[in-house]
């Protein structure tokens, strides 16, 4: 082959690589745009006002309302209950795997989290259904069990592999110097754990707090089969709650094509998708926090 | 009181462990345990019947076997060339950075607003309706940041040395890549796809509305037709069904299968990074 052909090739290939960088720009782009542009068309036919402070969620009612506040609180609150639970027990497996734990016990339990992360999130909110759904009936006195305390302890599971994971590494990446020095001060390994590995990594730990957030934020199949969605504006854990996903799994596919209600469902993506997105932010700042100190 | 504080305190950790270990084992032990009995041969090799009261899962294993295909066909050529580009070619500029950036966000974006986007761009933008095709191209763009990342990871632990050997001998940069670091991070590669499309496998969010359905009769996919599958099947059979006690055992049995799928792939890409780790050493 001739070298000018093969120039051509290779700076064709190099065009196409870069092209295909470009596009994923162009995915995030349309995303957003969509997301914008269908808010827009919302919001030219209701007011923001009773969007962002309506406590009603009621679209096919006459007068159909369209108040966000009952799905947002919803979302909050699972959220909440899940990371309630995420957020110690995860910690306190991740302490155990790199302070306590023997190689050979890590080997055995790192696969197994890893198993856990893989479970598909329809399987485990079909377990909240049949297994957990029943036990938190009985504690509530109620026919059944599907409410915000079920969906919690179930995001709480989806959330806990990933809290575990970036707890351990920052936890494992901290400089031995600092567990020396406390140990040598004669601190015990809890002392030296409470006091001072874990307020070191307090970074890392946060990050993988925000990672875990953003996932029970915009976790759809679990929540939808676990809380029962009912639509009026949550009253507590023991109550069915009906979050953002939900709804938008439950409506998107009944409502006509281009009506308001079609739009309102795109001005709750929206309003998701800036929740997550600052969730993420937050934790990619963390992240970034803790990986340069340990360069150093 | 002195005696007892250092067992209470391991305590805290090991019950922590324990209650992961116990979520995990409740799990498994529940959809197996009660999925065994229910997976025969008929089960995975059959049409639903009689109002899927009976009858077996084969259109929803087709189906989802069917929609894996086309996410690693949409998102494995896309993913490797970009990370390609970002591993190889990118300048630190604005650009890069910019794509680095999406590639993270994009990482973080609700399922469910994939759907949506799926929704907008192919079913509605594109008039490819409600198919086969739109859901694997939404869950092809769902799949895009994490084959990224994890070729990208693969990309970098080749060593320059194999690039500058190519290099030396006179191949261009394309062929530099095509001949010496593709194949050599091919293991990395893979896994990184694997494990990324057993994920995309169980997901049900993305192709609520682009594509999949309660039944269909025929149990050969086609590209421009609804189709079932196993995670739908199994939110159907245990949220939407008229009997839905009835049909529990079902919804077990397709519980098991879709948990296997998942599991099979992931043991298929631990075994090509053991494999390929014992290769190395």
């Amino acid at each position: 082959m001739q070298l000018s052909a093969k120039e051509k090739i290779d700076l064709t290939a190099k065009w196409l690589f870069q092209a295909t960088g470009i596009l994923i720009i162009a995915i995030l782009g349309g995303i957003f745009f969509m997301l914008l542009w269908n808010t827009i068309a919302f919001l030219i036919q209701v007011k923001p006002l009773d969007f962002i402070t309506g406590t009603q969620w009621n679209p096919s009612g006459s007068p159909a309302t369209y108040g966000i506040l009952p799905l947002l609180v919803s979302t909050c609150l699972v959220t909440l209950g899940a990371m309630l639970i995420a957020i110690p027990v995860g910690i306190g497996t991740a302490a155990f795997l790199s302070e306590y734990a023997s190689k050979h016990v890590r080997n055995i339990l790192k696969p197994a989290i890893e198993m856990l992360a893989a479970v598909p999130s329809v399987a485990i909110g079909f377990l909240g259904i049949v297994v957990l759904s029943p036990q938190l009936g009985e504690l509530s006195n109620q026919p059944n069990g599907l409410n915000a305390l079920n969906g919690a302890i179930l995001l709480a599971i989806m959330a806990l592999p990933t809290i575990i994971t970036v707890t351990e590494d920052a936890l494992h990446s901290l400089p031995p110097s600092y567990k020396e020095a406390s140990f040598g001060l004669g601190a015990n390994r809890w002392q030296t754990l409470c006091k001072i590995t874990i307020p070191a990594s307090a970074p890392g730990i946060l990050a993988a707090v925000m990672l875990g957030v953003g996932r029970a934020l915009g976790e759809t199949m679990t929540v939808l089969m676990a809380t029962g969605n009912a639509s009026a504006f949550p009253k507590g854990f023991f109550h069915s709650v009906r979050t953002i996903t939900a709804t938008i799994a439950i409506e998107m596919g009944e409502v006509p094509y281009q009506t308001t209600h079609y739009y309102s469902l795109f001005a709750i993506a929206t309003v998701l998708f800036l929740f997550t997105l600052i969730v993420n932010l937050i934790g990619e700042y963390y992240v970034n926090k803790f990986k340069k100190y340990q360069a150093a | 009181m002195k005696k007892l504080t250092p067992i209470i305190e391991w305590g805290t950790l090991l019950f922590c462990t324990g209650l992961v270990c116990f979520f995990l084992i409740l799990i498994i032990g529940d959809i197996v345990g009660k999925g065994l009995s229910v997976l025969t041969w008929e089960f995975v090799s059959t049409l639903p019947s009689k109002g899927m009261t009976k009858g077996g899962v084969l259109p929803a294993i087709i189906g989802t076997v069917m929609l894996t295909l086309i996410t690693a066909l949409v998102a494995a050529p896309f993913g490797i060339s970009c990370a390609v580009y970002l591993n190889e070619y990118a300048p630190n500029t604005w650009l890069t950075r910019l794509i680095r950036a999406s590639i993270r966000n994009l990482a973080g974006v609700p399922s469910i607003i994939y759907g949506l986007f799926g929704l907008a761009l192919f079913v509605q933008g594109l008039h490819m309706g409600t198919s086969l095709l739109s859901a694997g191209f939404t869950l092809g763009l769902l799949s895009l940041p994490y084959i990224i990342t994890t070729t990208e990871e693969a990309l970098r632990r080749i060593p320059a040395s194999t690039r500058e050997a190519a290099l030396g001998v006179g191949a261009t940069q394309f062929e530099s890549i095509r001949d010496m670091v593709l194949p050599t991070a091919l293991p990395g590669i893979l896994t990184g796809l694997v494990l990324t499309l057993s994920r995309a496998a169980g997901e049900t969010a993305p192709i609520l509305f682009t594509g999949v359905a309660f039944y269909i009769n025929n149990p050969t996919g086609y590209l421009n037709q609804e189709f079932m599958a196993l995670p739908y099947h199994l939110y159907m059979l245990s949220t939407q069904h008229q009997a839905i006690e009835e049909v529990r055992p079902l919804a077990y049995g397709t519980a098991l299968v879709l948990i296997l799928v998942v599991f099979i792939l992931n043991s298929t890409a631990f075994y090509i990074r053991y494999k390929h780790s014992r290769n190395e050493g």
